[in-house]
């Protein structure tokens, strides 16, 4: 009888292999700018173009401004997003580093790498394109708290399903075609959502009212990121 | 011969066949080694030595067969024996953007192995990288780069070594590095190679021909 895995896998071995990965993946963007130059560059065009039209002055305080800036915002989050993060499989296979990485990393520790890496370039997407909002658009943001945590959770959402996603796809030729194919119906729901939710917080309305689309919002992290630990290891070695 | 005193790791492969789409590259491979052995598999071009090297090292799996590593009553798999295997293969690249001493450190962290720098420095100098280990590997030329790759190979003292065309890019100095890595690793478990080469078939104790049956 054969035995596929190590026997045991301890935690601090396996986040000590994820971090060499992250460290690794963090000075290479560094050094090429490919993924920040890319969604940094398509954020501030977004929000340029968007503020020569609805800028301070031609957006208004009601209900249906807040929903127009709320949809922008996410817009210009979920676009840059899929300019940058699919890099981080899709480097491995053009550079013909993928065996390396197998050979020398758990598997579950690769996911773990990369999905730390993404997760720290969406949250300097999102701050950057929420300062652009706020300075151009003249957004006010009126529960702060809320907000944040709707941009914590949901780009926990996005960061994790555009991670497994770049693997799926790394493969694939018209890899950067697909990518943004499967992500978006994949991501439709918790965009809906967080648009939902970031009204309330733009609006100032009371934090109950954004209770049932928070709850949404970690739900489909949760969910997410417990198929992706099941799913990548078969993704990897296939 | 095991010079380790545990007890000899053995590596059986039955009936392994491999086969893509329709075209069949082998089938029937049967054979086995132990530690201290050094095996050549040999072929013409195409015949398939490097999909067996892959297949060894747990990067592709078997059409039909079993491959199997065995170190007293447990078999392990190609996959969960990565940890232990060392490969020097020309698709196997490194991150052309880091240093050869920051693709060496990446390695080791990855892999859980504790080296300080100066431990690493001491590796990439054993193949005859000393003085070079901080410029950017995209600056390195062929053979330099097939000297990085033994020394990540080599950083996790792995049991099982492949070698896919050991020397192609070396001149007599880096073929003799080979030499020296090949009879150390005698000592430390088994070896595999790869290659067409006259001179490197007389580094193995056996020679498996592959790709002449099915030609």
């Amino acid at each position: 009888m054969s035995n596929d895995r190590p026997a045991s896998q301890p935690s601090r071995a396996l986040w000590s292999a994820a971090w060499a990965v992250a460290r690794k993946d963090v000075r290479i963007e560094l050094r090429t700018r490919y993924a920040l130059n890319s969604m940094l560059l398509f954020a501030v065009t977004t929000a340029v173009m968007v503020s020569f039209r609805l800028g301070p002055l031609g957006v208004s305080r009601d209900s249906r401004a807040v929903s127009t800036l709320a949809v922008l915002l996410w817009v210009a989050i979920f676009f840059a997003a899929m300019n940058g993060l699919s890099r981080t499989f899709v480097r491995e296979e053009e550079t013909r580093t993928v065996a390396l990485l197998r050979l020398s990393t758990p598997p579950l520790a690769v996911y773990l790498g990369k999905l730390l890496v993404n997760l720290g370039l969406l949250a300097l997407l999102e701050t950057l394109v929420t300062l652009l909002f706020v300075v151009l658009m003249n957004v006010r943001i009126a529960q702060p708290g809320l907000f944040a945590l709707i941009l914590g959770l949901g780009g926990f959402g996005l960061a994790g399903a555009t991670t497994i996603i770049a693997a799926l796809v790394a493969k694939a030729d018209g890899r950067n075609a697909l990518f943004t194919i499967l992500a978006f119906p994949l991501l439709l729901p918790l965009l809906i959502i967080a648009v939902e939710v970031t009204e309330v917080a733009l609006a100032g309305s009371s934090w109950s009212n954004a209770l049932g689309g928070l709850r949404v919002l970690a739900a489909y992290a949760l969910a997410q990121t417990v198929a992706s630990l099941l799913l990548f290891e078969l993704t990897w070695e296939s | 011969m095991n010079v380790t005193g545990a007890a000899p790791l053995r590596l059986v492969w039955h009936n392994v066949a491999k086969t893509y789409g329709s075209r069949p590259v082998w089938q029937h491979l049967a054979g086995e080694i132990q530690s201290g052995e050094v095996l050549v598999i040999s072929g013409p071009n195409g015949s398939g030595k490097s999909t067996l090297l892959r297949l060894f090292g747990g990067l592709e799996q078997p059409t039909v067969g079993t491959i199997e590593y065995i170190r007293g009553a447990q078999p392990l798999t190609p996959r969960a024996m990565r940890p232990q295997i060392g490969l020097v293969a020309p698709e196997m690249m490194m991150y052309r953007e880091l240093t050869a001493l920051e693709n060496l450190q990446f390695v080791a962290a990855a892999r859980g192995l504790g080296c300080s720098t100066a431990a690493l420095l001491e590796q990439l100098a054993a193949v005859g990288l000393a003085g070079r280990t901080s410029e950017p590997v995209s600056s390195y030329s062929s053979g330099m780069l097939l000297r990085l790759k033994y020394a990540l190979a080599l950083v996790h003292q792995p049991t099982v070594l492949l070698l896919d065309e050991p020397t192609a890019m070396f001149d007599e100095a880096g073929r003799a590095l080979v030499d020296t890595i090949i009879t150390a690793q005698r000592q430390r478990g088994l070896t595999i190679l790869a290659t067409n080469d006259q001179r490197e078939l007389a580094w193995g104790d056996f020679v498996l021909k592959v790709g002449s049956a099915l030609q």
